[in-house]
């Protein structure tokens, strides 16, 4: 027996080695912020799992499924249609206002919802936050992926809606894409921010749906830019928002791209995620005792 | 060997007070920055508040293959020493040191999602505790022939039973296979056959040369399980050694008193002007002062007195107790030889023999006196909670326990002739 123990405990010694097993050192909470990229890679599939938990969950039990995905928006786009369009009689333009409301309502939302659900993740996961080591972003990241289903959802009614309204087929179509990514990174990029700070400052989770309205009112989402007066035009141009809102709708109906402004937003939403990157691997190993 | 978890100088502490320990809100936070020019002035530096050392300056080292039980009482810094080794928190001074992958079990089923199937929680869960999906995917017929839930395993987890919960909780975290397990308690769940088969995992991982962190307050699965035990006390290392040792230190903190008890020539010992105690002790069947006795194997308690006044027939009597408080018998010497029978002055021992599989596993305390009865009965002396012992049974075989190793109730758990002839053959 005593034999066999430690034999086994030999094998146990080879396929430590032999496993490259890694040697984890944990420091003292003064020894600074580990950005630990190489962990995230590691760590990727659980972000995978999480993510398809969200999105599971989110569609389980609700008797429409995904079509509130579609549902919330349309009523949304019906409600500004007839409000903005044909009482005030806002002009969109080329676009006729029901598809130019929905093509903003859709990436809004999208932005909105993510990084709403991201704050909110971290507070509501407090077992997984208390209980078990794992990079912590991926939680608040894996509500932002969950949106990124509702987005491709609603995407569906938007093609619709195109064909309807008899949009040609250009090649900017494709790049609808390219504006998903940089509303991801920032809603990434907020989410993040806004969930670490959260686990602190608990208010937080009740300013956070007016900043968001605040900031729907500031994006041209139900107005176009050109209706705002010259001496407005800075709040266009200090929000990233703005720049990718009005990108996605000309690549949509193929009109020319305003390039640098979309360049500003996607730098923009880059440096937010850099920075909110930074703040929460600080926040992070405080997260288990203030939550 | 080198140690493959080497905790050095680790302290934690945390901030207490006001409503809220942990979180502010942005308007005290705000008006705490707006005061803090004030108070720097007036020279109160901590904001009065008050810190907490959950853990202060604890060093360990530990050995691959090492099966090493932590115990303390609530509040002792069990569950911070715990969370610093899974990484949930960080030390506040000190460092750690892990040569290996590191299994945390501080709660079953940790990220299970009820809406989920066990099949989805299976991943989930296998992912939050850092497996990859390739592996998860090579055990999963394992883990779920493991957990014995084949049947409900397309279910969502809301609709099963807290056991069948616990069940598949552990038995994701049991094909873990870390090169270091941390554990928290988990065997304290689940019907007896599943813990037997939590148990055999537990010997099972070890014997792979894996090294385990186990920590209760459950006490006789602690000596049971571990060779190596270490008490922790307001956030220190009191204890650090084999079973018996450390469990009398915990004894003692606990009833203030261990397997021996001994009383000074100067001190105010118990008794009156006859009668003085001196000494009591638990004795294992070889005679060692013994604070952790096998369940099989006879324990005596010896009480050593002073009879300063002769001419007095005197009774010692021994009233033991259980954790409970429940009084498990009381015994006293009705033999022939001494009863009735006047004392000459001196030093006396008496003991008490107990058998063998008699006693419950746990804790026991023993409450001594002496007493005389003839011609009225009078106590002479005596010492409520004189010493404490645990009986152990680590399930060796040969106990009342059989094959049996769930939870036993009784205050006693006497091995019993059992017998069972055939009526009629065949059927």
């Amino acid at each position: 027996m005593g034999l066999k123990t430690s034999e086994s405990a030999a094998a146990g010694v080879a396929r430590r080695r032999q496993a490259g097993a890694p040697h984890v050192r944990i420091r003292a909470e003064d020894s600074g912020v580990q950005l630990n990229l190489s962990e995230l890679w590691d760590y990727r599939e659980l972000l995978y799992f999480l993510t398809l938990r969200d999105i599971k969950v989110r569609y389980k039990q609700t008797a429409l499924g995904a079509a509130w995905v579609i549902l919330q928006p349309l009523a949304t786009m019906l409600i500004f249609t007839l409000v903005f369009h044909r009482f005030a009689g806002l002009d969109s333009g080329p676009v006729p206002y029901p598809l130019f409301s929905y093509s903003g309502l859709l990436l809004w939302n999208f932005f909105a919802g993510a990084v709403t659900s991201g704050t909110a993740s971290l507070t509501s996961n407090t077992h997984l936050v208390t209980k078990v080591y794992f990079p912590k972003m991926f939680v608040p990241a894996a509500a932002v992926g969950a949106g990124l289903v509702d987005l491709g959802v609603g995407s569906l009614l938007l093609a619709a809606l195109a064909v309807y309204y008899g949009v040609p087929l250009t090649w900017g179509l494709l790049l609808l894409p390219l504006f998903v990514l940089p509303a991801t990174l920032l809603a990434l990029g907020a989410g993040m921010l806004v969930s670490a700070l959260t686990v602190k400052y608990r208010d937080l989770r009740h300013a956070l749906p007016f900043a968001l309205q605040f900031w729907m009112f500031a994006s041209p989402v139900l107005y176009p830019a050109s209706v705002v007066p010259e001496n407005w035009r800075w709040i266009l141009l200090i929000n990233p928002m703005a720049g990718l809102l009005e990108g996605f709708r000309s690549s949509l109906v193929g009109q020319p791209l305003d390039w640098p402004r979309v360049g500003v937003s996607a730098l923009f939403a880059a440096v937010l995620l850099a920075v909110a990157f930074y703040v929460f691997r600080r926040l992070e190993d405080t997260f288990a005792d203030v939550i | 060997m080198d140690a493959i978890v080497n905790i050095e100088r680790v302290s934690k502490r945390y901030r207490i007070g006001g409503l809220h320990p942990g979180y502010v809100t942005f308007r005290e936070a705000l008006g705490r920055a707006l005061a803090a020019p004030f108070r720097r002035l007036r020279g109160g530096g901590d904001e009065g508040r008050q810190t907490l050392w959950a853990l202060r300056d604890v060093s360990l080292e530990v050995r691959e293959g090492e099966l090493l039980g932590i115990i303390g009482h609530n509040g002792a810094g069990k569950s911070t020493l715990l969370k610093i080794l899974s990484r949930v928190t960080r030390p506040t001074t000190g460092g750690v040191d892990l040569r290996g992958r590191v299994g945390s079990l501080l709660e079953v089923g940790t990220g299970f999602h009820p809406d989920l199937t066990g099949r989805e929680n299976i991943f989930l869960n296998g992912a939050i505790l850092g497996m990859r999906r390739a592996e998860i995917a090579r055990k999963f017929d394992e883990i779920v022939a493991f957990s014995e839930l084949e049947k409900f395993i397309e279910t969502p987890v809301k609709f099963y039973s807290s056991g069948m919960y616990v069940r598949l909780a552990f038995s994701v975290a049991a094909h873990l296979e870390p090169e270091i397990l941390i554990m928290d308690e988990v065997l304290a769940v689940g019907d007896a056959a599943f813990q037997q088969k939590c148990l055999d995992k537990m010997h099972d991982i070890r014997r792979q040369g894996r090294t385990i962190f186990f920590v209760s307050h459950n006490m006789p699965a602690v000596t049971r399980l571990c060779r190596r035990v270490v008490l922790l006390e307001a956030g220190q290392v009191t204890a650090d050694g084999p079973p018996q040792e450390v469990v009398n230190r915990y004894l003692t903190s606990t009833w203030k008193t261990g397997a021996e008890r001994t009383w000074g020539e100067g001190e105010e010992a118990p008794g009156d002007g006859v009668v003085r105690l001196r000494r009591v002790r638990v004795r294992g069947p070889e005679g060692e002062t013994s604070a952790a006795v096998d369940i099989r194997r006879p324990v005596s308690i010896e009480i050593t007195y002073d009879v300063k006044e002769a001419g007095h027939a005197l009774v010692p009597v021994v009233e033991l107790y259980n954790e409970e408080g429940t009084e498990v018998f009381s015994t006293h010497d009705a033999g022939e030889e001494w009863r009735r029978r006047p004392r000459d002055a001196g030093r006396y021992t008496s003991a008490v023999n107990i058998p063998g599989n008699l006693l419950a596993e746990g804790t026991l305390i023993a409450h001594v006196s002496i007493m005389s009865h003839f011609p009225s009965t009078i106590l002479r002396a005596h010492e409520t909670n004189a010493v404490a012992f645990q009986v152990v049974d680590d399930l060796a075989g040969g106990s009342a326990r059989g094959d049996y190793v769930g939870p036993m109730p009784g205050v006693v758990r006497p091995l019993l002739e059992w017998t069972t002839r055939v009526e009629s053959p065949g059927a």
